[in-house]
Parts: structure tokens; sequence; C-alpha cells
């Protein structure tokens, strides 16, 4: 996560946001976010900013990873477990059902 | 900074409500809600109704006929036709009158003819809910017949209809309302904006005296540990916990055929993002904010009875059952938070949509009555979300339809455990 320190950054609309700092993965919260976007973010728990390369177009809603996530890891959202990583995924990367798994049943 | 809604609006399916209604300026988020009120009929039994049905109950699948048909014949009556009622034994059958009796009970109701096949059932179900003081009447179709039936009821019907019609709204207390919740289509927006501003609106009102209720047991999955915190005292918890997990243990484990990834998180879930169910759990969670805690752990349609504060309700994560079971235990307001767009509303219960998705708002606006995608946004607050929420609760209470009311939503859907006899 890249911290950005820009005087702007309150009045800034997030193309994407993240629940607590411990997350590492965020939500898209606009339409249209495409690969290449140096997407602006914000933490809504501590309102602190950050910035994430998008690698690929992802959908309104959909999460993209915060970090490099290896086969095996836990994603962290709301700063809690929601499953496991079954696919690398690169920071930047559309994480979703492809390589993400519940735990669960 | 002020938030202009409505303006770009392309009115695809349909206009967003907030074209006519403005969104609440941030200085209502210091109101003081001790001293609102709503205007609603209070009942026999002391109960604050914000609608006043009269409805037409079958008791069974046999006698939705001649109950439509008495619905058809005196205008101002609601039907509820259902599939059930037939050969049903054991806890399934109690649960079965408790959501009938429950219905017919609930305060947004002020009378109610009961048909069925036979009597005694009937008689059941006329009895249950004779116990508030509402007028009600019950009769059975066996030895005359459907026309002598539907002529019989329709002069009852008609009766309940002129007494009802002339009971005036009295002010009440905000006190008096008791607030349900229930998410559905749920996505990642849903758990950003619209279910914490359900949380929020229950952080503000529980404390003055509201009964408020969340359930769906099967998604509170991934986030067991942060529910089970919530319990106001370890008796209660344990109570939960064992709720929560008999279903994990009797049913998913009984009858899952893989890990439920085609079902929970839905279709819809997983289109709107969402990827797991603990994502789903975390998120639906939102909705009973920082502070309450939840006095009871309540079986499917049965009445809170430990006074004001928050409920749990053992209930299947399907919106019509779920909100059905919720009107069953005396609910008169719905909470209904939605990222991607589920429709539902329910025959006496009025359902509110609160939705930030933008996407949903574009093209389904005619389907949500709060817009926070603002939220999303960084414009909109979740404590301004939550107070928008509140002032569309008073609002509804005062009379306001509902998108889904405005819309013919009446799904009226009881929850079966098991196969009948």
């Amino acid at each position: 996560m890249t911290q950005s320190a820009g005087r702007d950054n309150e009045e800034r609309i997030p193309h994407v946001l993240a629940h607590n700092s411990a997350d590492n993965v965020a939500v898209t919260v606009i339409e249209g976010l495409s690969a290449g976007t140096t997407a602006f973010g914000v933490i809504t728990e501590t309102n602190a900013p950050f910035e994430v390369q998008v690698k690929e177009d992802i959908p309104i809603g959909h999460k993209v990873a915060l970090k490099e996530l290896k086969a095996g890891d836990t994603a962290i959202k709301y700063g809690q477990d929601v499953g496991r990583i079954v696919k690398d995924v690169a920071k930047g990367e559309h994480v979703h059902i492809h390589n993400l798994k519940t735990k669960r049943w | 900074m002020s938030i202009v809604q409505g303006k770009q609006s392309p009115f695809v399916g349909g206009a967003p409500d907030q074209l006519f209604t403005p969104a609440l300026p941030a200085k209502r988020a210091s109101r003081d809600y001790a001293k609102a009120t709503f205007t609603g009929w209070r009942r026999e039994n002391g109960r604050v109704g914000v609608r006043n049905h009269v409805v037409i109950l079958p008791l069974d699948d046999l006698s939705n006929a001649a109950s439509e048909a008495v619905a058809a014949q005196v205008k101002g009556t609601l039907a509820l036709p259902h599939a059930y009622g037939r050969l049903q034994f054991g806890e399934d059958l109690e649960l079965f009158f408790r959501t009938l009796i429950g219905t017919g009970s609930n305060p947004n109701v002020a009378a109610v003819v009961v048909i069925g096949i036979e009597d005694q059932w009937t008689n059941r179900v006329v009895e249950g809910i004779a116990k508030t003081g509402k007028p009600v009447v019950g009769f059975g179709i066996e030895g005359h017949g459907d026309i002598a039936t539907v002529a019989k009821a329709s002069y009852a019907a008609k009766k309940f209809v002129q007494w009802a019609t002339e009971l005036p709204r009295e002010e009440a207390p905000i006190s008096d309302l008791w607030v349900s919740t229930k998410c559905g289509e749920s996505d990642t927006t849903t758990g950003l904006s619209s279910c914490p501003a359900v949380g929020n609106m229950y952080d503000k009102l529980i404390p003055l005296g509201i009964y408020g209720v969340f359930g769906e047991t099967t998604e509170i999955t991934g986030a067991e540990h942060l529910a089970r915190e919530r319990a106001a005292t370890p008796e209660i918890a344990e109570k939960w916990y064992a709720m929560w997990k008999a279903y994990q243990e009797d049913v998913i484990e009984a009858h899952k055929t893989n890990d439920l990834s085609d079902s929970q998180p839905t279709k819809g879930n997983i289109a709107g993002g969402l990827t797991t169910i603990e994502e789903k759990a975390l998120g639906n969670l939102e909705k009973i904010g920082h502070n309450s805690k939840f006095l009871d752990a309540l079986q499917p349609a049965e009445a809170p009875a430990k006074g004001p504060g928050l409920y749990f309700m053992d209930s299947s994560s399907a919106a019509a059952e779920c909100v059905t079971l919720m009107a069953a235990a005396g609910y008169v307001v719905h909470t209904f938070p939605t990222g991607q767009g589920n429709v539902i509303g329910n025959p006496i219960l009025p359902v509110i949509k609160i939705s930030g998705n933008p996407r949903t708002i574009r093209t389904m606006g005619e389907h949500i009555d709060v817009d926070v995608s603002g939220v999303l946004r960084r414009e909109m607050t979740i404590s301004q979300a939550g107070d928008s929420l509140i002032d569309m609760i008073v609002r509804t209470a005062n009379g306001r339809l509902t998108a889904a009311e405005a819309l013919g939503h009446r799904e009226f859907v009881i929850t079966k455990l098991y196969r009948s006899a």
C-alpha cells in the first residue's frame, strides 16, 4: 500500500475502499475501473488514504489485491479471515471465486 | 459536502425516489430522536401498528380460493394465500401455527377473517389471534362449500373494513416502533454502506426503547465469533451458538452436496463481488451496529418477550421467508439493505429498501427507498446514512408507501422445517 500525501485527499472520490488497515483486499466502488489505473483508496475505519496500481479491469463491488498473495494465504477483509487464496494473486489483480475460496462447509 | 441527487438520472429502471426526497442535511445528525413521534393505530393490546389491514387468512392451501374470492368481493381487504397447512406435525406444525397466528396478531393488522377447510384448526388460529383483543372470526368450508363460505365470510369482512377504516391514527413515541432487519442480494457495497446505516439506526434508536431483530442463521457463518460476543449474557450466547451450530450440523452437513458455494453466497452476491460466506457474513453483521447486545435468541416467528432491545431470530437467509417470520413476531417496519437489487416486499410489513450501490440506484431506482451511495463517494457519513434511514422509517410509519408496497410486492412465504406426513 502506498501512502499518498496529497492535500486534496479529503475531497477525492475513492476508486476503492478497504475496511481495516489489516485488509489485503479492497472493494472497487466506482463503475469502469480499468487496468493500468492508479486507484485512489481509503481505509474506512481510519480514513487513511492509499494507492494501488490496478492490473485488470475490475467491476464495481469486486475486490482488488492490495498485496502479493500466495496460494494458501488468508484473505483479510474487515480485519477478519474471509477465506483461503487458492491461486497466486499479484498486487492489483482481481480477487474473486477463481482465486479465493471459503474455509467453511 | 452537499449531495445533489437525481440530477443525472437517466430514468433507466424508473425514477429514483430521491428525485422527490432530498437527502437530509448533515445537521440532522445531531437530531434528538428521543422526542420523535409517528402516527399509527394503537391496538387493543397496546401495540402500535403503522398499517391498518383487514386480512383474509387461509388456514391451508385448500382455502386460498375462498380467501381470494372474499378479498375480490370486499374492497380494502388483503388475502394471504400460501402453500401449507395440511398434514404438518411436531415442531413444523408449531412453527406453522406460530406464523399464522403471529401474522394475524401483528399490530399492522386491524382485523382478521380466517377461512379453513375444517373448523378445529381454523378455531385454533382464531383463538390465537383473539388473545390480542382484535376482531377475528373464522369459517370452515366442510359441510358448506366454497360459495356459502365466501358469502358468510364476505359479510364479516365488510363489517371489519368499515370499522377499521374509521379508526384514526394517533401520535405515538418513536419507542413504540418495532423495527426488523434482513438484507438481500447483498454485495460488497452493503457491507460498506447500507448495512452499517442500519447498524447506526439501531445504535441511535435501541437506547430509546425500540425493539430490533436480526436473523439469517447461516449467514452469520464466518462472523459467529463476533455475533456470539454480542449476546447480552453468557447464557444467551450459548443459546445462540447452539442454534447456529444445530443448523450447521443438522441441515447443512446432513443435506449438502458441495460446499454450498452454488447457493450461499447466491449467484447475485457473486455477481456483485462477494466471494465467500465469511465475507458475506461480516457485511451482514454490520446491520446490528456497535453498541446493542441481543437479549434473546428467538425461535422462528417467536415474539420477543424480554423487553425493548435487540433480538436474534433463528431464520432462513431467504428474504421472503425471513421477513415473513419477523412480521409474525410482531415487527411493524422492516429495513432491508440491498446491493444488487432484491425486490422483496411483504403483505403486512412495509419493507424499506436501502442501497449504496450506485449502479443499482441507477438501473433499479424504483425499488430503492433510501440512497446511501454517497457513503462510497465519501460524501455521506455512516451517521448521516443512519439519519436518512430513520427519517424514512418515520415517514413510512406515517403512511408513505414503500417502493415494494407501491409496486405490489406481497411475498408471504411460510418456513417449513421438513416434509409433511
